[in-house]
Formats: structure tokens, C-alpha cells, sequence
């Protein structure tokens, strides 16, 4: 199967596509259980992380995943409005960057698009790790590759995704690829956090989590920013958690087999209880963990590694 | 300056209600001759058969840069590209840097204009001091001085205050001048990077709802009502600024409007190439507020057609999308889209969209000497151009110093084959004369100043 030279969108991924992705995952899962972590598959290739918006999490699952496929990584973090004020257009960082021969370039920007326009401009393979709140793909690649661990299927699983759509990319990027996989998806939020035209999307809609969450197989709650407050997206940080908020009660209403999901960083005593204990169901750790493993089989089949055998041998 | 005989072209002359084949004399900056067959005497013969000549169109709606940003445009290239657009004037937005809110930046503006002698070039000049939004600007004085302001706009943001724009409108009244708006209330679209709607919600950029401008606007109306000021609303873009417009006219306030080519042709969907060549305020709207404010237009709701020329260097709009400055170059392309786009489906007639383009205009700022009739004796202010001729929008051939255009690429009929502005050759066969070309070289009269 051709894979995409660049993702910067899961429009871009058909669901046979996606399939070949997660299976390539279950490899680099195996991988990253080894005593040496670590693959020759990209072997003197150079992946560059430009991030221009601050990012931990993200930034080390792509570096450690580009590090087990064995290529030369290097690092580059800036305010977005960093090369503007220097009078650099981002054409011109781009066209930088070209110049230095990069063989993947992962970004993260601010700013909507941004990857897309990079990727216009470079010859390496350009990997969006979250563009403003346009799209998060490999977030919704590493979430699919969770459910599917965890429930052997995606296929009419109904999810509800909870919070701040309208400002996430997280979102976005998960209701095209669960609903691309069959997945039944439910957004559930405040009425100003959700975006207007959302119910065109193919998701159901609900202001009423209460109402909605005995169906849910998942759980997936987003990052509500607490600026979102000083915005008047809703008037108080709790009134937020007493309608949209996870707690003890709201735990109990879920299906025994359900399952909570969350990209993190999680924001205590907003979209979760500060006193919700740590429990089986709740499966950030996996998220992570599956997170550098689906990446490292994007940049190994993007990059052109699927023309070599699988990734058994050893370094 | 020349003498010119336009020998078989198809008159086009909306001041007169003339619209056959008729010869033209140009002599002395004047129109000598409106007849058959007529003798040339000497004079140049170009031959123009089966082209349209016409009053020189006006655009109310430009930017041109100067002072302040000499690298995107000044008056002098601003004045070419009008010119090959098929303008003999065009009123130039006050949001420059200073800012257009005295005499003394209008008539400099004014004095580049006369010097490059391409096009006649009319500051707006700001309605508050510094487009702050705060204080009202000197307006007895820009009017009186001999660049003659007779519009006054923050264009680039609305005033927000309701009593400094009431304070405005009585103010401008007095001196029998335009107040112009861009309508937008600030609090709703704060932020926005384009139309609020599927598109935005699709791609995650924040929206501009067609609300802001449709508030902004009712406001207006009303304080226009109450003032009695002549209000002019600038680029209308939603489907409610038409209905408002309609029924405001209806009532009889004193309101004109004006739309620019991208809104009666570009969607919002274009924003999906996150390319900020597409990037504008007002943003392009959705399908229904296009179809809107071209059925504006084809009904007088709307009046005249203005560009919104405004032109952004090539490294700002190859910034990330939310750091692009909003805004398009459209004095080169003006005319072939109207054509392409609206004469051509049958929204306007030729006849009409000429009379858009000159008689409304010049009788909205009340220009003398612009937009016909084109009579013996009037100052030759004319435009040639062929309705047919089919060609490829190509930025790289601009004369302006700008080539954000989202049209890039696109086949469209209709050129500007000569202008003539004061009697003056300024564009022959589509070209800038050559005449003109020292002027373009040193580039801004005031950059050289400084």
C-alpha cells in the first residue's frame, strides 16, 4: 500500500491505511518492551522537532520514537512568534530547514496550518504534532490503537467525548478517525464550547453528560483551559466540573467495563475530580506509552522503512 | 499631451445614457470629439473596434501604503496599478503610518499622486485621531485642503463608541462629507481569523460571525438616521448588511454601499488551503451571503463595486495563518473578474457593471471631471478595454508592488487595453506607457523625501 508522505490531517488516512498503521504499531510496542530499545530501521536518516508552542509530552514521544528507529534527532523549540519578530518569514524557516537536508520534520505550532504550509515548502516528510486547533493526528492514531488494544475493535464502540471541542485539535482529529474506524461518537459539553456547525460532523451532540454517559463504552474527556473561564465560555471552574466535570458519582453511572481517555496534561478539579482516585479504567498511561510506539511506525512507514522487512533485527 | 483619435469602439457612457459605436478626439486633456467617422487631424489613430471605451472607472476603496509601508505599494505604483486596472481615481484608506488624520498627510499624499500623474488618488481621511477610535479628527481642514477629503473612515476597524461616532457623523454633516464604516463590532469577531461558520468550526480558526458587521452596521444606520450624515458602508459582506442596506434606503436614509470582487466570488471554503493569500476583513463569507450581496448588487442595494486594493509584502502573507495581515491586491484584476464572474452568468450587464464602475462612484464622492459624460469638453478621463479578450491572471506581471491575489492562475476574460487619465496616454496595449517608468523607478516621492 502507498503510505502518505506527509500527515497532516486524518482526511488524508483511509481506514485501510489506518489499519496497516496500527498494525505496524503492535511491532513497535514489542519494541519498546526489549532491554535495548531500539531498531536500525531509520539508521542515518534525520528527523528534526520544531515546535513553536510549548510541549513536553509530545515533543519526547517523538523524539523517543524517532530514537528507536535509530535516526539522528534534533531539536528546535521558539516562540511562534519568534522568526515574525526577527522580520523571517515561516517560509523562510522553512526553506532553512530544507536547506539542512532533514529527512522528517515534526511540527507543532500555534497557529492552524501551519504544517500543511511547511509541508508545501520542504522535500522531507512533514508530521503534524498539533496545529492550533485545527488537527492532532498522531494523538488520534495513538487513541485508536489504545481503543483497539483494550477492546479488540473500534467498530461500533460509542465514545463520548467531553469538553472543550471547539478549541481542541484533539478532537478534531479523533471524531474523523473514530468515526472513519465505525465508531459511534457523542460530543458533550457546554453550549459555548461546542462548536455551532459540530452536528454536521456525523457526531451526535449533548449539553447533559449524566444523561449520555451510561452508554458510553469511552470516555474521553479533553483539557479545559482554565482561560476558557476568563473567557466566559461558562462562568465558573465549578460550575464546569459540577455539569461536565469526572467524579466519584459520574464514575458510578458508567458501564462496569467502560473506560476514561485523556491526552493530557490533565487539569485536576476541572474536567477530572482532584479526589478521583487512580483506577484500573482510567488509561492515560497506556495512551502514552502506545503513543511513541504509533509514532515510530508512522515515521517507519512514512519515511520509507516499509520497503525493508519489519523491525525483528536487532542493533 | 496627446492627441488621440479612438477610432470604432463600442461608447459606453452610463452619465449620458449613451451605449453605441461612436469615435472619440482626445486633444489638449480634453474631450475634443464624440461622433461618427470622425477626422483625426493629425492626431494618433488607434483603432478600437470591437473594444469598449468609457469614463475611467473609480475606485473608492484602496490602500496604498504610503506613508509607512513603501515596501508593499506607494502612491506611484498604486497609481500604476490603477491604472492598468482601467482607473483614472481611486480614494485611498487613511490606516497609514501616520495615519491620514491631518491636511498636512493628505496633501502629501495628494502631491505623490500629481506627481506620478497616473490616476487621481483622494485621501479618506480618518474619522479619529489615529484610528483610536477616540477623538474626532480635524475634518474642516482636511476637507479645505487641496487634496479635497471628502470621505472619512477608521477603515482597517469600526469605531466602537456609539457617542464618538454619533459626534463624528453630526461633525462631517456640517462640512457636506462622507462618513464611511468599516462595520464591525470589535468584541464579537475579536481574534477572528475569518468567517465564523462550518469552515471555521471545521478547521479550528476562529471565526468572525457575520454578526459583527451586521450589528456594527444597524448602529450606523440608525445613528445615520438620526445625524442625517451621507454614510457610505464599506465592503459589504453578509447577507444581513444587504437586508439592513435595502431596508434602510427604503426609509430613505442617506446610505450608499459599496462590495468588493472577492466577496461577490470567493467562499469561505477557499480557507481550507490555510494559505493567507485568502485571508481578509471582512473574511469571505459562506455561499448564501455571496449569493446575497450579488443579488444586492444586481438590484441598486449595493452601489458600486470598490476593490479593498490592499497589499501586504510577500513575507507577511508567508507567515503562519494567524500572523498574515488580512487583506488582497484587486485593482489589476478588478474589471476581467467582474466580467467573468458577474456579467457573464447575467448578473449585471455590461452596461451596468461600467455604470458601477463610473457614474455611481464618481457620484457618491461628487468628483468632478471623473466618470463621464464623455462630452465634448470634459477632461479625458477614459477607459479601453476588450469585454472578450481571455488571459491568466499571473501576479508576477503586476505593475503594483503586491501580488497577494487569490486569483492566481485563473483564466478570465475582459482587459484593459488604455487609459487615459488627464488627457495623458497612461496604459497602452495593457502596458503601463513608458513615460511613466522614471516615475515607477524612484519609486515613492515621499519615501525619497525622508
Amino acid at each position: 500500500m502507498m503510505m502518505i508522505k506527509h500527515l497532516l490531517s486524518i482526511d488524508q488516512l483511509s481506514t485501510d491505511m489506518i489499519d496497516l498503521v496500527l498494525k505496524t504499531t503492535d511491532s513497535f510496542g514489542e519494541v519498546g518492551t526489549r532491554t535495548i530499545k531500539k531498531v536500525p530501521a531509520l539508521r542515518g536518516r534525520t528527523v528534526c522537532n520544531l515546535f513553536f508552542e510549548p510541549s513536553t509530552r509530545t515533543r519526547l514521544s517523538f523524539e523517543l520514537a524517532a530514537k528507536r528507529l535509530s535516526a539522528d534527532v534534533i531539536t528546535f523549540t521558539a516562540d511562534s512568534k519568534t522568526s515574525v519578530s526577527k522580520g523571517e518569514s515561516f517560509k523562510d524557516t522553512a526553506l532553512t530547514l530544507q536547506a539542512m537536508g532533514l529527512d522528517a520534520i515534526v511540527v507543532r505550532h500555534t497557529s492552524g496550518g501551519s504544517a500543511k504550509r511547511l509541508s508545501e515548502w520542504v522535500d522531507a516528510s512533514v508530521l503534524n504534532a498539533g496545529d492550533g486547533s485545527n488537527e492532532h493526528p498522531t494523538q488520534a492514531l495513538l487513541d485508536l490503537y489504545t481503543i483497539k488494544q483494550r477492546f479488540g475493535r473500534i467498530e461500533g464502540l460509542h465514545i463520548g467525548i467531553v469538553g472543550d471541542v471547539s478549541h481542541s485539535r484533539v478532537a478534531r482529529s479523533n471524531i474523523k478517525a473514530m468515526t472513519k474506524m465505525g465508531a459511534h461518537v457523542t460530543v458533550i459539553g457546554p453550549p459555548t464550547l461546542l462548536p455551532v456547525t459540530v452536528g454536521s460532523w456525523g457526531v451526535d451532540v449533548s449539553t447533559d453528560l449524566d444523561a449520555v454517559l451510561p452508554k458510553l463504552d469511552i470516555v474521553y474527556l479533553l483539557r479545559v483551559q482554565k482561560e476558557r473561564q476568563v473567557d466566559q465560555f461558562f462562568p465558573s471552574l465549578r460550575e464546569y466540573s459540577m455539569f461536565w466535570g469526572l467524579d466519584n458519582r459520574r464514575v458510578g453511572l458508567m458501564k462496569p467495563e467502560a473506560l476514561i481517555m485523556h491526552p493530557g496534561p490533565i487539569n485536576r478539579g476541572v474536567e477530572i475530580a482532584g479526589d478521583l482516585p487512580e483506577m484500573e479504567r482510567f488509561i492515560v498511561a497506556d495512551q502514552v506509552t502506545n503513543g511513541i510506539a504509533v509514532r515510530a511506525a508512522l515515521m517507519y512507514l512514512m519515511l520509507g522503512g516499509s520497503q525493508e522487512p519489519p523491525p525483528t533485527e536487532k542493533v | 499631451m496627446a492627441e488621440i483619435l479612438f477610432k470604432g469602439g463600442r461608447l459606453i457612457d452610463p452619465a449620458s445614457g449613451v451605449d453605441t459605436t461612436s469615435d472619440v478626439l482626445v486633444s489638449g486633456g480634453r474631450v475634443i470629439e464624440v461622433g461618427s467617422n470622425l477626422s483625426s487631424n493629425g492626431a494618433e489613430t488607434i483603432d478600437i473596434s470591437g473594444a469598449v471605451i468609457c469614463p475611467g472607472f473609480i475606485d473608492l476603496h484602496v490602500h496604498l501604503r504610503e506613508p509607512g509601508r513603501e515596501d508593499e505599494e506607494t502612491v506611484a505604483t498604486g497609481s500604476a496599478a490603477a491604472a492598468r486596472g482601467g482607473f483614472t481615481a481611486v480614494g485611498a484608506m487613511p490606516n497609514t503610518d501616520p495615519v491620514c488624520d491631518n491636511a498636512a498627510v493628505a496633501d502629501k499624499v495628494a502631491a505623490a499622486a500629481r506627481l506620478a500623474g497616473m490616476c487621481e488618488v483622494i485621501p479618506a481621511g480618518a474619522l479619529t485621531k489615529g484610528l483610536e477610535g477616540k477623538y474626532i479628527t480635524p475634518v474642516g481642514e482636511m476637507v479645505t485642503c487641496s487634496a479635497g477629503v471628502r470621505m472619512f473612515t477608521d477603515d482597517g476597524k469600526g469605531v466602537q463608541d456609539s457617542r464618538i461616532l454619533r459626534r463624528a457623523m453630526e461633525y462631517i454633516k456640517g462640512f457636506d462629507a462622507i462618513c464611511a464604516e468599516h462595520c464591525d463590532d470589535a468584541a464579537l469577531s475579536e481574534g477572528g481569523q475569518m468567517h465564523e461558520g462550518y469552515y471555521s468550526d471545521m478547521l479550528g480558526l476562529k471565526g468572525m460571525p457575520a454578526a459583527a458587521e451586521d450589528i456594527a452596521l444597524a448602529r450606523d444606520l440608525v445613528l445615520a438616521r438620526l445625524t442625517g450624515v451621507r454614510y457610505h458602508a464599506l465592503h459589504v459582506s453578509t447577507k444581513g448588511s444587504v437586508e439592513l442596506i435595502r431596508q434602510a434606503k427604503a426609509q430613505g436614509v442617506r446610505v450608499t454601499a459599496e462590495v468588493t470582487p472577492h466577496h461577490l466570488i470567493l467562499t469561505d471554503s477557499e480557507l481550507q488551503s490555510f494559505d493567507p493569500v485568502n485571508k481578509v476583513n471582512p473574511p469571505l463569507r459562506s455561499s448564501s451571503d455571496v449569493e446575497a450581496c450579488r443579488v444586492g448588487l444586481a438590484d441598486g442595494t449595493l452601489d458600486a463595486i470598490a476593490t479593498d486594493h490592499a497589499p501586504h509584502s510577500r513575507e507577511e502573507k508567508e507567515s503562519e495563518f494567524e500572523l498574515a495581515p488580512p487583506g488582497m491586491v484587486g485593482l489589476e484584476t478588478a474589471l476581467a473578474l467582474m466580467i467573468t464572474e458577474i456579467v457573464d452568468p447575467g448578473i449585471l450587464t455590461l452596461a451596468e457593471l461600467v455604470r458601477r464602475l463610473t457614474s455611481v462612484p464618481a457620484g457618491i464622492l461628487r468628483l468632478a471631471g471623473q466618470g463621464g459624460p464623455v462630452a465634448e469638453g470634459g477632461v479625458a478621463n477614459l477607459t479601453v478595454f476588450d469585454p472578450a479578450a481571455e488571459w491568466l491572471i499571473d501576479p508576477e506581471t503586476f505593475v503594483s508592488k503586491s501580488r497577494n491575489t487569490p486569483f492566481k492562475g485563473r483564466t478570465v476574460r475582459g482587459r484593459v487595453l488604455h487609459t487615459v487619465f488627464g488627457g495623458n496616454l497612461v496604459v497602452r496595449n495593457g502596458e503601463i506607457s513608458p513615460d511613466y517608468h522614471a516615475a515607477l523607478s524612484v519609486g515613492t516621492s515621499l519615501g525619497a523625501q525622508q
